[in-house]
């Protein structure tokens, strides 16, 4: 590693020029932030400015930049140098945007000015060029889990994008659930009536696709490894094993339907002439175009209710609590299926809202003028015998209502083919383990357990979280169903169709196409030793000084991704490329020995340490906020774009997510006499909108114990705040500092300043 | 109860939606309702009615004949067509409305003493007499509807009305000795039994 040569590069266009004394912040970046080589430029963004910082690079040997003008979020194509390291000193939306002009105010600008200058000098002088990850693999193979309608798409789509793709299929047939449909619901125009389901046609493309290998009865007993460079057991029925290296993989294992019998006063199970959805298009194959017949007698079906939301959108915590979202378009096909070969039978769906996404409100119609009728009301029983009773609340006139039919079809909704739920299970022994003490204390006999992962495993990973991807809710694998979707929380295996959220064939080959995608994306940046995202391309990775580490496992347990797993020493080892470079595990080290190239407990800590504490006499607050740069960050962006203004006090460093957050750099800030930090991250708990799943709701875990800390200091608890900023809280952001700044008045000043 | 309200009970049994498609104007779009109610918001008489159209339609699926055809609901309508405007589905909710009162009356079965299907009953008496609605005599048959009390009562409150009309040649006082009849008023006449004639017949209401 060449000596480090920092050099410091101000602008002075966007008005910073006039607001700012330039030549000020050179001499300080020269002579406080040791820089050797300092510029300034009118405008450097352009292409004059950035090749002056490539000719000093190319030339001077200048390994360190630091630049001074907008944010690290704007200008990003301009300042991408390779191979350097760089600090992005934030002057114009962290300077002069957010201060009101004019000459009261000028003295306070540029001291705002002048710290950043020395805090991006202090940063950079601590950071190391990154180089990619050396341990990356080279595998862009990808393995399809599940031979189904996503799986299928994801397989198709990967190997017509160029990559390789293993498809694994646990029965002996392609094609899951829709080869198990007479038709389905039309995707084309008009949207009027069933259409032919395409599935041998999508089987006769997936087996002349060359890239494509099939494995037919066949499940995954080992997964182990990381983007890249996954192994995989492939098992088939007959017991032979292959063992096969991919470089990411796509799950799509699918659904159940709810299990019927579990709704006997909907007479699942009660009556053979109840049936599911299922149970119906199993009718209807057999009947193929013909008169449906009944299961019990055989006798053609005159009259068939349908009974939506049944063990759905259940509040009793019984039943299933969401919606299905696919059934009430199921249901309307199904009745079209009685009409379009007889007219005359009568086919009622009772409902209690009719939500038929997509362009379903056009088939909706289409049933209607058909014939079936549709009946707003919640069914409270359905009666077996010769002749159903559906007994059901007529919700739009208020009445006790009898439907007679004679086959009733329950839409009963997707369960997720997920696997085994660690963190609940982990949950469950806890407190299973707790009431067994309980009882040992109260002197009962308790039977010892050998626990096991209950359930089914699909994919059997070998990681130390547990063996398949963690659950985010309702039993679906998912990070987040709208912000990161796919994304599951091991990185470089993703979700897609209904093992994610419940949903249609359309969207289930969207959600397969979008999964496929992010797959491609993942294993091309492991081919780099680049992350795979949200922080995409980037190089720097975790590493941790042995020597001090106490093997308190803090990491490994807290990390979100599962990127941690324990050699045979009980040391930390870290699977870079399942590294999502969050660093949660840095906020979690109570020794601080893990850092990262370009971020670590120095870089953050010096800059704090770089910001000038005025003396007590002068009166002038420091504010120090850590925020986070995917939300809070840009959120007080943007609300410099507005010219929303805070206080001149403030001194602001993005942190790649709360959770990277060590509580030393609170405990510092306060030690060299800051008088407020305010931590702002992203929203935390069961809605988290935290790009590391749980960084958010780890900080402000952490921060809860920060009191003591601040008692210690016989300094004021409200001196320290945390807080959750969406990135659309333009104007809280800024009265959240402000706030902070109007209670410092209130207390004083920290008595801490030397 | 009429013969042809037993006939048209028979004939359809229970299913009464196919009733109404069959014999009701524009009753075969009953089924195409989709119970948002916003034909019920809609309505500036709205709260007045026992079953606003939205509960009317569902009725209908439901079988539920006799509360339908007896009810004084669609009696309400005042045809001002904002749920027609309004309706997602496209509804001529207001036609349907005349359509159903319309049946019912036919029937039979109508509330005798519905106001509005008295009203409607005078002005249509009114009308084919003569080919074109004497205005004089309609309003005085209204306002003596409910008896001689009522009605010169009524007559008072609206005098300055009539006096205004009468002056400025809106009114014709020589209305009451009958005249304002159009020239083929037995032209007209006989149109109208065609007319009727022909609907008896498509939907089968002859004997």
């Amino acid at each position: 590693m060449a000596d480090m040569k920092i050099g410091a590069y101000l602008c002075k266009g966007c008005g910073l020029g006039e607001r700012l004394d330039t030549a000020q912040l050179e001499m300080i970046a020269q002579r406080e932030g040791k820089a050797q080589v300092v510029k300034s430029h009118d405008f450097l963004c352009n292409a004059a400015g950035v090749q002056m910082i490539k000719d000093d690079v190319a030339n001077d040997g200048v390994n360190h930049i630091v630049i001074a003008a907008c944010s690290r979020r704007s200008k990003t194509e301009a300042f991408n140098f390779e191979d350097v390291a760089i600090s992005r000193v934030n002057l114009r939306e962290g300077v002069i945007w957010v201060t009101p002009e004019g000459d009261e105010t000028k003295e306070l600008v540029q001291e705002m000015a002048v710290d950043y200058v020395r805090m991006g000098c202090a940063e950079v002088a601590k950071m190391q060029p990154p180089e990619p990850n050396p341990n990356h693999g080279n595998n862009k193979r990808i393995l399809v889990v599940g031979g189904g309608l996503s799986g299928l798409t994801a397989a198709l789509e990967s190997a017509r994008t160029g990559y390789d793709v293993l498809l694994v299929e646990k029965t002996g047939g392609l094609g899951g659930w829709l080869s198990k449909l007479h038709k389905r619901v039309p995707s084309r125009e008009p949207y009027a009536d069933p259409q032919d389901t395409g599935l041998a046609d999508l089987i006769k493309q997936v087996e002349a696709e060359k890239r494509i290998k099939v494995f037919l009865n066949s499940t995954i007993s080992k997964t182990s490894g990381a983007p890249g460079q996954f192994s995989v057991d492939i098992s088939t029925e007959s017991g032979s094993t292959a063992t096969e290296n991919v470089g990411g993989i796509i799950m799509a294992s699918g659904f159940e339907t709810y299990d019927i019998n579990k709704l006997p006063e909907l007479g699942g199970g009660k009556s053979q002439d109840v049936v599911d959805q299922a149970g119906l298009e199993q009718l209807a194959k057999a009947a193929n175009g013909g008169a449906i017949k009944r299961p019990s007698d055989g006798k053609e079906v005159k009259s068939v209710a349908f009974v939506q939301c049944a063990g759905q959108r259940d509040t009793t915590g019984k039943h299933l609590a969401f919606c299905s979202g696919h059934c009430c378009n199921t249901s309307i096909k199904q009745a079209m299926y009685f009409k379009d070969q007889n007219p005359d039978v009568d086919t009622v769906v009772i409902y209690t809202d009719l939500r038929t996404p997509g362009n379903g409100e056009d088939f909706y119609r289409s049933a209607q003028k058909k014939g079936v009728i549709f009946t707003k009301g919640k069914v409270s029983e359905v009666v077996p015998g010769a002749e159903l009773q559906v007994k059901f609340k007529d919700l739009i006139l208020n009445d006790d209502a009898v439907a007679k039919a004679d086959l009733v079809v329950l839409a009963t909704g997707m369960v997720a083919n997920s696997g085994i739920d660690m963190e609940a299970q982990l949950l469950a022994e806890a407190t299973e383990r707790d009431e067994a003490k309980k009882a040992k204390d109260a002197g009962e006999a308790v039977a010892e357990k050998q626990e096991k992962p209950k359930g089914v495993s699909i994919l059997n990973l070998t990681y130390r979280q547990g063996p398949d991807l963690p659950h985010l809710k309702y039993g679906f694998n998912d990070s987040h169903f709208i912000c990161f979707p796919y994304e599951t929380r091991r990185t470089g295996i993703y979700t897609c169709g209904p093992v994610r959220r419940p949903m249609d064939a359309v969207q289930a080959i969207e959600d397969a196409t979008g999964a496929a995608l992010k797959a491609i994306q993942a294993v091309e940046n492991a081919m780099l030793g680049r992350a795979a995202h949200p922080r995409s391309g980037d190089l720097s990775f975790p590493t941790f000084r042995r020597e001090g580490c106490t093997q308190c496992k803090r990491c490994t347990v807290e990390c979100p991704f599962g990127a941690i797993d324990e050699d045979e020493q009980r040391y930390p080892q870290f699977n870079e490329s399942r590294c999502r470079r969050c660093g949660t595990c840095m906020g979690a080290c109570p020794v601080r020995v893990i850092s990262f190239e370009n971020y670590s407990v120095d870089t953050v800590g010096s800059q704090i340490k770089a910001v000038e504490i005025p003396d007590e006499m002068d009166e002038k607050p420091r504010i120090l906020v850590l925020a986070c740069e995917n939300d809070a960050y840009p959120a007080l962006d943007m609300a410099a774009m507005n010219r929303v203004q805070y206080s001149a006090y403030t001194r602001i460093i993005p942190v790649r997510c709360l959770g990277s957050i060590n509580t030393i750099w609170v405990t510092d800030a306060l030690n060299s006499g800051y008088d407020g930090v305010i931590l702002m991250g992203c929203q935390k708990g069961d809605d988290y909108q935290c790009h590391f799943v749980r960084g958010s709701e780890m900080a402000h875990y952490r921060m809860s114990k920060i009191d003591d800390t601040l008692k210690q200091l016989n300094l004021e608890v409200e001196r320290v705040t945390t807080h959750e900023v969406a990135i659309t809280d333009i104007a809280r952001a800024p009265k959240i500092i402000n706030d902070m700044a109007e209670t410092i008045g209130k207390i004083g000043l920290s008595p801490l300043k030397f | 109860m009429s013969d042809l309200n037993t006939k048209m009970v028979e004939k359809y049994r229970n299913d009464f939606l196919k009733e109404v498609e069959a014999n009701v104007e524009e009753g075969d779009w009953v089924k195409m309702c989709m119970q948002c109610g916003v034909c019920s918001g809609s309505c500036p008489l709205g709260p007045h009615w026992e079953h606003p159209p939205q509960e009317i339609f569902m009725m209908i699926r439901a079988g539920k004949r006799d509360e339908v055809l007896k009810s004084e609901s669609m009696w309400m309508c005042t045809s001002c067509y904002n749920c027609i405007v309004r309706c997602p589905r496209e509804l001529p909710i207001t036609h349907i409305m005349h359509g159903l009162a319309n049946y019912a009356h036919r029937l039979g079965i109508a509330p005798k003493m519905n106001p509005t299907r008295r009203f409607a009953k005078m002005f249509w008496k009114n009308l084919t007499a003569g080919g074109r609605v004497n205005e004089l005599k309609l309003s005085i048959r209204l306002y003596f509807m409910d008896g001689f009390a009522s009605g010169i009562k009524k007559g008072l409150e609206m005098l300055p009305v009539g006096l205004g009309m009468l002056k400025t040649g809106r009114l014709n006082a020589f209305g009451l000795l009958g005249g304002g009849k159009c020239k083929g008023a037995d032209g007209i006449h006989k149109m109208l039994k065609k007319a009727e004639e022909i609907e008896n017949r498509r939907k089968g209401f002859a004997s």
